[in-house]
């Protein structure tokens, strides 16, 4: 029988880098997400790989600029405003299609804010972030289990479209304690050759990572390959969870920690009659535009519930397009919305 | 460009004849390169690929090029070239001398790139004793946003962003980075060298090449600066701008060097 340890979600999304040939970590204490830290300074000590604690998020992401051009399977892990600080090295990792995995474990904002989770860095996570036309992929997990098994994803996705992927948390995925399968499926990383990795030109040409174009064109002609990339991902990398899509008049979107909460009203929902069913994303970007599209067909109306002022139901309108009402459940600053509160608002809408 | 010598430049050194006595290094390219008149960034390259090519490392160098005038180095070198953020640049070193130790990685960098955007890359770098080697060349302006005030300018240059010249009271004092990083433990090897001069750039080329003999023995992080002119933004011909540095620029950052371990 498979080995199930109880662990955090900042350890498990730990384990599931190891898992994946992660052998680089930089990051910079933040809460929370301190155990990611901590047990990333562990096992690479423990696996012979590279652990650096940075002397700030700005170096920490750059740090690992530098180990993805070596072509190592690299990661940092931060919280909100950390992430922040981030984002240059991320629209540079970007350009110079450098793949790596950067954590978020979202705690409530704008500026300081508090430590408490929430979701409100969505529109940061899925939009591009930093500066530039670019788009990362985004894994949300809503448990520690799939915190392992989406950060073990994570990294052959980067490797795969030569990309960065970004894990979003929050505070409650990773400070929260659940019992995690250790081999659940089967862990075996896809690594793959990386010619252009930097390594020392022995035996073939220099080559060179930059995402500085000067030449007529050229900075246009490199964007169209990257939104052509972008395109074959949005088209084969979509993933989500439904629950009863097929009969159910009002459909509830939530991804990660609010999924959670929101699936345990939709059952409430259903005990007492009412047609509920659920669309949990699990890739944000790419979003799962089709499946909101499809369920329109059955659903008359949505309910979007995140930690949130409201960002995903931007997305969701875009995909309803009109077809259906598309309401919203938000708390923000590190409010939790509450199986009870959920199921008001569905019954209000019914 | 009228032809003044009968010597041809040849580009690898075992076509050579009797007739050649100073070939373009093999690590450096031959493309044509976009510094001004007068600019030491053409000299500082050309050392640093004498150092890779006396020490046969071409093949293991792996180079982290800055945002500044320099940012276009891995046209002009012939080996793997990473190009960072502006300042990030130790940074980037790091994380690639940290996965392959047997590479050997330095880092160019302006002083508004060293000694303003990135001076807390460099000092944690340099405090952490990374086995990487740093060119620092600075020339006391930022030369490719337009002639600003760098943090190396000197008390009254005038530059774009000070055009009576920099006062003391207002914008602060030129940053003598160098000392700041003797002090750390981390750094192995740090000297100040200039290439105004044909001696002067001999013993640049001396310490260059001392700085990657630092990181082959795996003795830890060495920098070395390199005063240089830029003629373009001290508004003068080549030849003043040399001069400025040995009469001006090296009484204030004294040549020499502060640390060998």
């Amino acid at each position: 029988m498979a080995k199930k340890i109880l662990m955090c979600g900042n350890d498990a999304c730990g384990e599931g880098a190891v898992l994946a040939g992660c052998r680089f970590y930089a990051g910079y204490p933040i809460t929370p997400q301190n155990e990611l830290t901590a047990y990333m300074a562990k096992r690479m000590y423990e696996t012979g790989g590279v652990f650096i604690q940075a002397e700030s998020e700005l170096a920490a992401i750059n740090m690992v600029f530098g180990a993805a051009a070596a072509g190592m399977r690299a990661m940092t892990s931060s919280s909100s405003p950390g992430v922040s600080l981030k984002q240059e090295g991320i629209s540079y990792l970007t350009g110079c299609e450098l793949p790596c995995v950067i954590v978020n474990m979202q705690r409530g904002g704008p500026g300081l804010g508090n430590i408490a989770p929430s979701q409100g860095d969505y529109f940061q996570s899925v939009k591009g972030g930093g500066h530039g036309d670019y788009k990362i992929m985004v894994l949300a997990p809503s448990s520690a289990q799939e915190l392992l098994e989406y950060t073990f994803l994570a990294f052959d996705l980067a490797d795969k479209y030569r990309n960065p992927a970004l894990i979003l948390g929050d505070g409650l995925l990773g400070q929260m304690m659940e019992p995690v399968q250790m081999q659940p499926v089967d862990y075996n990383p896809k690594l793959i050759e990386k010619p252009w990795a930097l390594t020392g030109c022995r035996g073939r040409k220099p080559n060179i990572i930059k995402s500085l174009y000067l030449g007529d064109g050229a900075l246009e002609a490199h964007n169209k390959r990257l939104q052509e990339k972008f395109k074959l991902i949005k088209d084969t990398e979509v993933r989500a969870e439904t629950f009863h899509t097929k009969d159910s008049e009002i459909v509830l979107v939530a991804y990660g920690s609010a999924a959670r909460i929101a699936r345990a009203a939709m059952d409430m929902a259903r005990d007492k009659g009412l047609k509920v069913g659920m669309i949990r994303p699990i890739t944000l970007w790419p979003f799962p535009e089709k499946l909101i599209e499809d369920a329109c067909n059955i659903a008359k109306k949505f309910l979007v519930v995140e930690m949130s002022a409201g960002q995903m139901v931007e997305d969701v309108r875009l995909a309803v397009n009109g077809r259906a009402k598309v309401d919203f459940y938000g708390r923000m600053g590190g409010g939790i919305p509450t199986e009870s509160e959920i199921l008001e608002k569905i019954e209000a809408l019914v | 460009m009228k032809k003044t010598k009968k010597h041809k430049i040849k580009t690898s050194p075992e076509a050579g004849s009797d007739n050649i006595i100073f070939n373009r290094p093999v690590s450096l390219t031959n493309a044509e390169n976009h510094f001004c008149a007068g600019c030491g960034h053409g000299i500082v390259h050309r050392l640093v690929c004498e150092a890779i090519d006396e020490f046969g490392i071409r093949e293991r160098v792996i180079a982290v090029a800055p945002v500044g005038c320099a940012v276009l180095a891995y046209d002009y070198w012939d080996f793997d070239v990473a190009e960072a953020a502006h300042g990030r640049t130790p940074a980037v070193a790091t994380g690639i001398k940290r996965v392959r130790p047997d590479n050997i990685v330095f880092t160019y960098q302006g002083d508004g790139d060293l000694a303003a955007i990135g001076t807390a890359e460099i000092i944690h770098a340099a405090n952490r004793g990374e086995n990487i080697t740093v060119i620092f060349v600075n020339n006391g302006v930022y030369g490719m946003t337009g002639g600003q005030m760098a943090p190396t300018t000197l008390a009254g240059q005038k530059t774009s962003t000070t055009i009576h010249g920099r006062s003391l009271r207002r914008e602060g004092y030129p940053i003598k980075i160098l000392e700041m990083l003797a002090v750390l433990p981390g750094a192995k090897y740090v000297e100040r060298v200039s290439v105004h001069s044909a001696q002067e750039t001999l013993r640049a080329k001396r310490a260059i090449s001392k700085a990657f003999k630092m990181q082959i023995d795996n003795k830890g992080f060495s920098i070395v600066e390199v005063l240089s002119m830029c003629p373009t933004y001290w508004n003068m011909t080549p030849i003043q701008a040399a001069d400025r540095i040995k009469n001006e620029v090296a009484t204030f950052y004294p040549l020499g060097v502060l640390k060998s371990c």
